[in-house]
């Protein structure tokens, strides 16, 4: 039963942690750039989140504030996710390929994330500070009492990433952010506005960070400053474990992820849900370097 | 197995061919009017002059070759009027318009597609997904299912692939891909960058007997080969590239006789 308990709560921990991995590889995808920012577009949507939810009345009208505050925050994370990618990676790309060293963007990143951080330190404190109870209570699914925090994760995930799913292989830009990550110049020879499809994707991957965000502190509580640090990493391992540039594979490393994190609690283990991640990450990459769903192909191009 | 397309079956296919676009106008050039000129095109990279000052034009309706050995400079020719290179100095003009300012996504909308040298398809898309790429900007459903058509007329293989990713197709099928992506855009004018690069002989008769069609329906093209018969058989007029200057052009069939090419280009 415990497993079982654990299996429950480590998958709906997973599919937060997924929302956020898919912006990672996203990302990465369509810019071959690792946006060491995206941690921090998701501790600020959980301060944000917390603002919009506290102001549409909390827990005294927890189904506008849930929803309403939830969708308000991915908005919010759309536009700070375009506003970095705005003044800060698209001057490196206008300068063109031949001065685009890759490490360039890559210091731009972690300047970015650290300026993030600094910035929420300065704007909301360093200080915890805790999210209204709106998913009380508990389910119980046959033997089992399942908390309904729990059950809208996994239940909000599963729907989102079937959307995106779509998103990605029916519509127009879906299909131009893949020839875009398969291929620029081939991409820009289709007609496609690369830097329109680029400020897409940032938009879509902060805003499935805030939602995971908004989830993980409606579920966990506190939000301070260094959550996207925390979080973040878990995140970003999800990801690679996946292959990076997979959205299928940050799916999946995500819930493996959020499942062996659980699973661990239950061993007599007490260092931590990130060490053996990161032990999971090396003998990964060491059997499959591209990550589990990663194809070695789409790094060739 | 599908049959390749016989020469008299050509002008047929070509006939049946819909290449207007859906919503851009006809530009205001007659056939056998100037419709691409390039005056004086300087390329280099970094020190390296790669293209010393070429001046070539095609004709609206023509089939031209751009032939030369390897490293003469026949991609950066294509890349620069593709706006995918800077240009140093000269200018491009395509239907009276001025290329040189233009972005290479801009281009398509303007008429322009190009195929370009190793095929550049995108390989974990499928092959209708290709397709319909090609079609980004104009979207037209009516337009893409003729198209699409059309493509599958002219190249039998690529239709019974549609579902299979792009990366998995044959070197052969993947240049018909090419060719059917960058007419699903409707353009006005083709450039294609070496269609017959590593491609059996068989294919490569196969592929400019589409090329054949793909003009006999209309469509002015620019072609880039360093198979030199076949392309200047295929084509009205051609031009000789020899690093990165015009040596030699002039009609196609003249060139094919020119002792200088055969002694060249030909091995004999
Ligand atoms: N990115 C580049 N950087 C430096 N030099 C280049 C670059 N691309 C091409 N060149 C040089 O420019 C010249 C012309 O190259 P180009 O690719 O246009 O030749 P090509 O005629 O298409 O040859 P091929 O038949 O082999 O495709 C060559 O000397 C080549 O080495
Ligand atoms: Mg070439």
């Amino acid at each position: 039963m415990r497993v079982l308990d654990a299996l429950i709560t480590g998958l709906a921990q997973g599919a937060m942690i997924a929302l956020i991995a898919l912006g990672y590889t996203m990302v990465y995808g369509v810019l071959k750039l690792i946006n060491f920012a995206h941690s921090e577009i998701f501790m600020m949507s959980a301060f944000i989140g917390l603002f919009l939810i506290t102001m549409l009345g909390g827990t005294e009208h927890p189904l506008l504030a849930g929803v309403g505050g939830t969708l308000m925050a991915m908005v919010a994370a759309a536009l700070i996710g375009m506003l970095v990618e705005r003044i800060a990676y698209r001057p490196l790309r206008n300068r063109g390929k031949s001065s685009l060293v890759r490490v360039t963007p890559l210091v731009t990143a972690l300047g970015m994330s650290v300026l993030l951080q600094n910035l929420a330190q300065l704007m909301f404190t360093a200080r915890n500070r805790s999210y209204p109870q709106l998913l009380t209570g508990s389910l119980s699914l046959g033997p089992l009492s399942v908390g309904t925090s729990r059950v809208v994760i996994l239940l909000t995930a599963v729907v989102v990433m079937v959307v995106l799913e779509l998103i990605v292989k029916r519509t127009w830009f879906g299909k131009a952010m893949r020839a875009l990550s398969a291929n620029e110049e081939a991409a820009r020879l289709m007609g496609i506005n690369t830097s329109r499809v680029i400020s897409a994707t940032f938009a879509l991957g902060s805003s499935l960070a805030a939602l995971g965000s908004v989830l993980f502190c409606l579920d966990q509580s506190p939000v301070h400053p260094s959550l996207g640090l925390v979080v973040g990493t878990r995140a970003f391992v999800a990801a690679v474990l996946g292959g990076i540039g997979s959205i299928t594979g940050a799916m999946l490393g995500g819930l493996l992820i959020g499942v062996l994190g659980e699973l661990l609690k239950l061993t007599s283990f007490s260092g931590g849900t990130d060490i053996p991640a990161f032990l999971v990450l090396i003998v990964v990459l060491l059997v499959r370097p591209a990550g589990l769903l990663g194809s070695a192909r789409a790094e060739k191009v | 197995m599908s049959a390749p397309v016989e020469a008299k079956d050509v002008a047929a296919l070509g006939a049946t061919m819909r290449t207007k676009h859906p919503t851009r106008p006809d530009p205001s050039v007659a056939m056998g009017e100037p419709l691409l000129q390039v005056r004086d095109l300087r390329v280099a990279y970094g020190g390296i002059k790669a293209l010393k000052g070429i001046d070539l034009e095609v004709r609206r309706g023509e089939v031209v070759a751009l032939i030369g050995a390897n490293g003469a400079g026949k991609t950066t020719t294509l890349k620069s009027i593709a706006r995918l290179l800077p240009v140093a100095s000269g200018t491009i003009t395509f239907a009276g318009k001025n290329l040189a300012t233009m972005t290479p996504e801009a281009l398509v909308g303007a008429g322009v597609s190009l195929a370009p040298e190793g095929r550049a398809i995108f390989p974990n898309l499928t092959v209708l997904e290709n397709l319909e790429l090609g079609a980004y900007l104009h979207r037209d459903a009516t337009a893409m299912r003729e198209t699409i058509e059309d493509v599958t007329r002219l190249f039998p293989r690529l239709g019974e692939r549609m579902k299979q990713e792009g990366g998995t197709l044959s070197g052969g099928e993947q240049q018909m891909l090419a060719i059917g992506r960058a007419l699903m855009a409707r353009p006005t004018m083709l450039l294609l960058d070496e269609p017959s690069l590593g491609i059996a002989p068989k294919l490569v008769q196969q592929i400019f007997a589409a090329i054949r069609a793909i003009a006999a329906a209309g469509v002015t093209i620019l072609v880039v080969e360093q198979n030199t018969k076949v392309a200047l058989s295929a084509s009205h007029r051609g031009y000789v590239l020899r690093t990165g200057e015009i040596a030699l052009s002039g009609n196609a069939k003249e060139l094919l006789q020119n002792p200088e090419i055969q002694k060249a280009y030909l091995g004999g």
